[in-house]
């Protein structure tokens, strides 16, 4: 008889703690974003990944050597570099960018290609807007038209999306 | 306090001036029978989309938002979806017994909702023993469940009826106890009388203990009656699949659904009748200035308000706490409610015989 009326309050109180605890979730913030209102105030997580980037700074040089590692490092066969054999002033024979070649449509975003890079010039940048009819439009080309490397090797600070 | 019985019997007047007594009456009785029809129509839209909104809450979500201002027209949108959608004819059904379920869920419901008391002078159903009446209704619904199940020819279906069955026929016991404990307080069993009682004070504080108990119980099995959640058995979507309207589509399924909806109405609205005073204000004896002030709210905010409450309070079970197994379910009314409810009338027969109460 104890044990039932015991139980029985027990049973009751953790009721209303659970009553308690949901009234308390009912007046918080709600966490739903509403996208196509909000799109300008819509700020992405840091780390998130929406589409790769060759980091360009402000004279149009990019850091890529055509090394070729994220090429290889890519499980998906995303990169595609073109590269050519260009000889200078002093008659050193150097391997120049043409061409980087990113397929966003196959892309796992697994970052291998980032982490690898040995100049640090590639990036994630928080993008999302990416859908588009066909899917020939989801190959960008990464390096940007009349940009060359970088003199020296730069620093990843230097250099902006 | 405005009096609707004044535009209803000025209604009555102008009809019986213009044709015979019999004809005015077959009008009278279509006029009722629309405007209730209408209300029920609407407040099932409203609940729908109060509860999506609630639940959305609940879950730190925003709920219905792209249909009209704040979601507002979603309900409306869904209807016209239920609306045209093609009712799907199933093989191996008892077609006769199929096509009747819903109307029987729906009447039932329809003819409890009559009974409620919106407002001063607005009452559908008014008679002596108007409650006893309200409880013998809503019980009907439960045989369009069991038909429902039975006629499905599903098993999943039949489980979900018979579960609806137990547990319904358990809780109607608890309903019933509670609302006798009101009853031996307020001394009569119609509507409108139990209002008038409480003039001076809501049953919840005049019955004080007892009352409260019996306010607690009523909710828990208001709840379990209405096949709400944490007592959704029959319905269980995880595991039965919806449960007896599992084959039911189009319009037929809208029936169950609406009148599931107003069911949680109904409930609310006799738990609103019998503890807090129905369509009766705030009144404190004593306090004449304070009395008059909350007589100038109208008497059907006051109705809607207090079922707008417990509405929120059934919901707020409904979406707190996780399903009850059967077993716990029929322990929960056998060994628990049932013998606090028959304790609990003893205990207001004596408050009552003493005059212990307010």
């Amino acid at each position: 008889m104890k044990n039932y009326i015991v139980h029985f309050i027990r049973g009751l109180w953790s009721l209303l703690v659970g009553m308690y605890t949901t009234l308390r979730v009912f007046f918080r913030k709600k966490t739903t974003e509403r996208y196509p209102e909000n799109r300008k105030q819509l700020v992405m997580f840091d780390r998130f990944r929406g589409e790769l980037v060759l980091l360009h700074d402000e004279q149009n040089h990019h850091g890529c050597i055509a090394c070729g590692i994220c090429e290889t490092n890519c499980p998906n066969g995303t990169i595609r570099l073109t590269s050519e054999m260009v000889t200078d002033e002093a008659g050193k024979k150097k391997k120049v960018l043409v061409e980087y070649q990113y397929d966003h449509g196959s892309c796992i975003f697994c970052q291998l290609c980032v982490r690898t890079c040995p100049q640090r010039t590639l990036a994630f940048i928080p993008t999302f807007e990416h859908a588009v009819f066909t899917r020939e439009k989801l190959v960008h080309k990464l390096n940007r038209e009349g940009s060359s490397v970088a003199p020296k090797p730069v620093a990843g600070s230097s250099i902006t999306a | 306090m405005f009096d609707f019985s004044i535009i209803t019997r000025w209604i009555d007047q102008l009809l019986r001036g213009v044709m015979p007594d019999a004809a005015a009456t077959v009008v009278e009785c279509v006029l009722i029978g629309l405007a209730l029809l209408l209300g029920y129509a609407v407040i099932a839209l409203a609940l729908i989309y109060v509860e999506r909104k609630v639940c959305a809450w609940f879950q730190c979500r925003l709920g219905p938002n792209r249909v009209g201002p704040f979601g507002l027209l979603q309900s409306v949108a869904d209807m016209i979806k239920m609306l045209i959608k093609e009712i799907i004819e199933i093989k191996h059904v008892d077609k006769f017994l199929f096509g009747l379920a819903p109307y029987i869920v729906i009447i039932a419901s329809v003819t409890a909702f009559a009974c409620l008391p919106f407002g001063r002078g607005l009452q559908v159903l008014d008679f002596n023993v108007g409650i006893f009446f309200l409880i013998a209704v809503s019980s009907i619904g439960i045989v369009g469940i069991l038909l429902a199940g039975w006629a499905s020819n599903n098993k999943y279906s039949l489980i979900g009826a018979m579960r609806s069955g137990a547990q319904m026929i358990s809780y109607e016991l608890s309903i019933g106890l509670s609302i006798l404990t009101m009853v031996v307080l307020s001394g009569t069993l119609q509507v409108s009388g139990i209002v008038e009682g409480q003039v001076d004070g809501w049953y919840l504080f005049k019955g004080h203990l007892p009352a409260v108990i019996a306010f607690v119980v009523y909710l828990v099995a208001g709840t379990a009656e209405t096949n709400r959640g944490p007592f959704d058995l029959p319905e269980a979507d995880s595991e039965l699949t919806a449960g007896y309207h599992t084959e039911y589509s189009g319009m037929h399924f809208g029936f169950f659904y609406l009148a599931e909806y107003l069911n949680m109405f109904i409930v609310a609205g006799v738990a609103a009748t019998l503890f807090l005073g129905g369509w009766m204000p705030l009144h404190v004896p004593g306090w004449a200035g304070f009395n008059e002030v909350m007589d100038y709210i109208p008497s059907i905010a006051w109705f809607f308000g207090k079922v707008g409450v417990m509405i929120f309070v059934i919901m707020w079970f409904k979406w707190t706490f996780p399903r009850l197994r059967i077993d716990q379910l029929l322990r929960l009314e056998w060994k628990y409610l049932l013998p606090i409810n028959l304790l609990n009338l003893l205990l207001m027969v004596i408050v009552v015989v003493y005059k212990l109460h307010f």
